[in-house]
């Protein structure tokens, strides 16, 4: 059979070019809706368009089947033009049964495509997503421009010579939808072929099946005409370069194996499983050959704690986990405060607090990341502001902790974790030199404690190293590394190791504006993830004429140098957080600066028309 | 292969220049000693030693080691001193802690470090009492025990620490006493040499809040007649005179006396038995119905963590060859012009 997408493509159906589309498919936790997702990333990537994603899953492994809380969705928008959110409206809904219908219809927008597995409308399923009557056939979706595909069926006939059972034909069914989809939006099939091919190599009849299924998909929408137009995304303008698709948690993983490669210096990761970070272990445990030693530790604490003894040791070390995990880490944070030795905390942020709602994103963590640590221990924090980012803060990181001998926070985000955008892969001279000296002289040591006078770091001394057998610990030490109860010692120190953060503000970038100028008259300042909404809801209300500019933090600590300048140039600042005012409470407490905030805490980002609403009510229509 | 020249050390090489701290007549002053003495006698080059404790009296012991050394977090020290390990196994590493900071709040931590098998010593003072805090019943106080924080006695049932190694399958189980200078010694060289993670359980004397703990084992009469030293492959023999041993009825010891059974009747120490059930049977005995086992209870071979480690890594690197551009690439990259 011809799978080339051009060739079988009836000339009847109209071709209409499009900018953009933002796709949602949503079912059961366990009807491979995240996979099916991917393999939609996956290839608009290759067709060359910008892209953004939100999976969207339950906490629960497989919840109920058939139930509201058990429904997972996954939605991609991609465009012919740069873009920065997941988008705020679905144009086109694939619902595999009713509870995924009733929980996603009020992301679609009115007139958008709806398909819906038409056979999983039963009474039983009606019943579970708390319908009373049918949908399908009420008028209740008359908005809507409705496909009701008897998707199982479909799928059944196509595999009907298969040899699989019932149960493992409708494991098949998502590749169905996927294949009208590719139909609809013009996506080759090829990079889900190989896909399919690589994933089931041990077990050919499943591989042959979904193959088989995704051809039988895209073919139906081919041949039976349901849809009248086949849309066109023209591939986006980006800038030249090899691009891949990466998510958050993959480029904190590709991070560490570059740190490993090019500093020669082995790279350690004390871990333990949580979500949203567990995939960054997982990820980072296969880069054993580029010098990534993975260790999954009995809990959080031994995590980090298993680092700080790898740091000690002479590795650049990381612990990666999300905000219970990290206050369980906390006491070892303040020992590697005291100990200053570098280490690169990685916190994926979640709903919280407690387990809260453990795979939905939020910005909650950063009053913790700052603060949350017994006595003076300050350390730097910074934070990503979109997937590709993350690999390039990771690095920052470590740069950072290596040079300064300081743990360092990084703050990413559940949104970052799982959502995956076009990445323009660095070549290896655009990564940056992290430099790691060991000190190893004897004649010239002058105590564990004595600094560079530049940045104020202690000398980083292997075991292993002769002459140089030195203690550290927990208890307040003086230039030598002696204990030391000395009043004037412990304040001397707490203010040394405050200095030494506080310099870091002379090696990060100034602040800037994002978007607009100073006389604008009201500034958006953001942190982390909300970088896309933020950006593309001032560039929106820029272009509708208002007078709004943007500024965007990646550290928060230290905070950059013309923060407060920037800060004072507008007699109006909001500050939109996916937590209940974190960024706005720190700015009144630094500056004494009146600021407005946007809170939201619904375990979703922003929606760039939420922003926008806040900036219209705040300079007038 | 060119081999590195050891220094001869002395006991006081590995003394730091730091004053000691702890209460006069503390055991700790005869383990330091020991610990200090048998490192000498490594054959270890100095630099390569870290030792690694936590929270509580033992874990100051760092600060007095002429080594490379880490005084961390109350319990955490297992976990630490694995992260030194694996990131470099060509390191000694030894963690030093008490009864209160391995078995309450670092006991996963302690039972996991020992089911891994990492190559780390673990050096558990046990002094059957909290002592930095002031005198707080410990997993190890006994039933009854009146202490600051229980003034009407204990009441929940003590840890036994050699049990609990041997129930996670610790491949090195021993167990000695502070003031037995030459058992201490013996003892600490035989967990230094062997491969894969040790448990050395130091019965260690408080002055201050629990003098006199182990009164009956260590006093004149006691160290004959209610100590029992393990050797492997020989019958368990103890009292002054050797008079008395420990067979079995059934699957329970009882004490009997050698010249009316005959020693062919005893029980015969085997620290190579691949199973842990004979030397758990052994960590049962306690004073006052049994004496109490003293010495190597287990010592089996076994593949340690970090060995494992760097056996894994050389077969994966054997098998890819991995260039950092292709794993930035992945398998699905695109050129945009």
């Amino acid at each position: 059979m011809a799978t080339k997408s051009e060739e079988s493509r009836p000339a009847a159906a109209e071709r209409q070019p499009v900018d953009e589309v933002t796709i949602r498919i949503a079912g059961d936790s366990g009807d491979g809706i995240q996979l099916t997702g991917t393999q939609l990333t996956v290839s608009s990537a290759i067709a060359g368009n910008d892209l953004a994603t939100l999976p969207d899953y339950p906490a629960e492994i497989r919840a109920p089947a058939g139930t509201l809380p058990g429904v997972s969705g996954f939605q991609i928008h991609f465009s012919s033009h740069e873009i920065l959110t997941p988008g705020d409206k679905a144009d086109v809904l694939v619902a595999f049964n009713p509870a995924a219908l009733k929980v996603n219809l009020p992301d679609l927008r009115p007139g958008g495509i709806l398909i819906v597995n038409k056979n999983a409308f039963d009474e039983n399923a009606l019943q579970k997503a708390g319908y009373e009557s049918n949908p399908l056939e009420d008028g209740s979706l008359q908005g809507y421009r409705v496909y009701a595909v008897e998707i199982t069926k479909l799928t059944r006939e196509a595999l009907k010579d298969s040899g699989l059972t019932f149960r493992e034909q409708d494991r098949c069914k998502n590749f169905f939808a996927l294949g009208m989809i590719y139909w609809l939006y013009s996506r080759p099939l090829e990079p889900t072929i190989e896909w399919i091919r690589e994933k089931f190599k041990a077990r050919p009849e499943l591989a042959k099946a979904n193959e088989k299924v995704l051809r039988a998909g895209y073919n139906y929408a081919d041949i039976a005409r349901i849809f009248q137009t086949v849309y066109e995304v023209p591939p986006a303008k980006l800038a030249p370069g090899t691009y891949r698709h990466v998510d958050g948690n993959e480029a904190v993983a590709l991070a560490m194996a570059t740190v490993a490669r090019t500093t020669g210096v082995p790279v350690f990761l004390g871990s333990y499983p949580i979500t949203p970070a567990s995939s960054i272990l997982h990820q980072a445990s296969k880069l054993r050959a580029f010098g990534v030693t993975t260790f999954q530790a009995e809990d959080e604490i031994a995590g980090i704690g298993s680092s700080v003894g790898a740091a000690f040791a002479g590795n650049i070390a990381y612990t990666t986990t999300s905000g219970p995990g990290l206050s369980l880490k906390s006491e070892i944070v303040g020992l590697a405060v005291i100990l200053e030795l570098p280490l690169v905390i990685v916190d994926v942020q979640r709903g919280g607090p407690s387990t809260g709602l453990p795979t939905k994103t939020e910005q909650a963590d950063l009053l913790q990341a700052l603060w949350g640590r017994h006595g003076e221990a300050p350390l730097p924090v910074l934070a990503a502001t979109s997937p590709g980012d993350c690999f390039w803060m990771t690095l920052e990181a470590t740069r950072i902790a290596v040079k300064y001998m300081t743990p360092v926070l990084l703050l990413t985000e559940g949104y970052l974790a799982n959502g995956a955008e076009p990445w323009r892969v660095p070549t290896l001279d655009e990564i940056p030199r992290i430099e790691v000296k060991y000190f190893d002289d004897p004649s010239a040591f002058r105590g564990v404690y004595h600094r560079d006078p530049k940045t104020l770091a202690r000398p980083w001394i292997k075991p292993g190293t002769p002459g140089l057998e030195h203690r550290v610990g927990g208890l307040e030490k003086d230039e030598m590394g002696r204990v030391s109860y000395v009043p004037e010692n412990h304040q001397k120190m707490c203010e040394l190791r405050a200095k030494k953060i506080a310099g870091i503000v002379d090696d990060i970038p100034p602040a800037k504006l994002e978007e607009g100028s100073l006389d604008d008259d009201l500034l958006v300042v953001a942190w982390g993830a909300t970088y896309g909404a933020v950006t593309q809801a001032v560039r929106e209300e820029r272009a509708a004429g208002r007078r709004v500019a943007s500024l965007h933090l990646r550290y928060l600590n230290p905070l950059p140098r013309g923060f407060e300048e920037i800060l004072r140039s507008f007699d109006r600042v909001l500050v939109p957080e996916l937590n209940l005012g974190q960024l706005e409470k720190i700015i009144r407490m630094e500056y004494l600066i009146e600021v407005e905030g946007l809170h939201k805490v619904q375990g979703q980002p922003f929606r760039v028309q939420e922003i926008r609403e806040r900036i219209q009510e705040m300079l007038g229509a | 292969m060119a081999t590195t020249e050891v220094p001869q050390y002395k006991k006081k090489d590995f003394a730091s220049d730091q004053e000691v701290r702890w209460c006069p007549g503390c055991g700790d002053y005869s383990i330091l000693n020991a610990v200090q003495t048998v490192f000498a006698r490594l054959g270890i080059p100095r630099e390569k030693f870290v030792v690694v404790s936590g929270i509580g009296c033992s874990s100051r012991f760092p600060y007095y080691m002429n080594t490379y050394g880490m005084h961390t977090v109350h319990g955490r020290a297992p976990g630490i001193a694995s992260g030194v390990k694996l990131a470099n196994p060509d390191l000694s590493v030894w963690v030093v802690t008490g009864d209160g900071d391995a078995l309450a709040i670092g006991g996963n931590h302690f039972i996991h470090a020992l089911r891994r098998n990492i190559d780390i010593k673990i050096l558990l003072f046990n002094n059957r009492i909290y002592g930095l805090t002031k005198g707080q019943a410990s997993p190890t106080s006994p039933r009854g025990k009146r202490t600051a924080s229980t003034p009407f006695g204990v009441l929940d049932p003590p840890f036994n620490p050699i049990s609990v190694a041997l129930g996670v399958g610790a491949t090195f189980v021993a167990r000695t006493v502070d003031r037995f200078g030459k058992h201490l010694q013996e003892v600490l060289e035989r967990a230094a040499r062997h491969k894969g993670s040790a448990l050395v359980e130091i019965y260690q004397n408080c002055v201050i809040f629990n003098q006199g703990a182990y009164d009956y084992l260590t006093d004149k009469e006691g160290r004959y007649e209610h100590a029992l030293y393990l050797e492997h492959g020989k019958p368990l023999r103890f009292g002054k005179d050797l008079e008395k041993g420990i067979r079995l009825n059934r699957w329970r010891p009882e004490v009997v006396r050698v010249d009316e059974v005959g020693e062919d009747e005893l029980l015969v120490h085997d620290e190579k038995s691949p199973s842990p059930a004979e030397a758990f049977l052994l960590a049962q005995m306690d004073y006052p119905e049994f004496p109490v086992p003293l010495g190597v209870f287990r010592d089996v071979e076994a593949p340690s963590l970090e060995e494992e480690m760097v056996h894994q890594t050389e077969e994966i690197r054997q098998k890819t060859h991995e260039d950092l551009l292709d794993l930035l690439r992945g398998k699905n990259h695109w050129e945009v012009k």
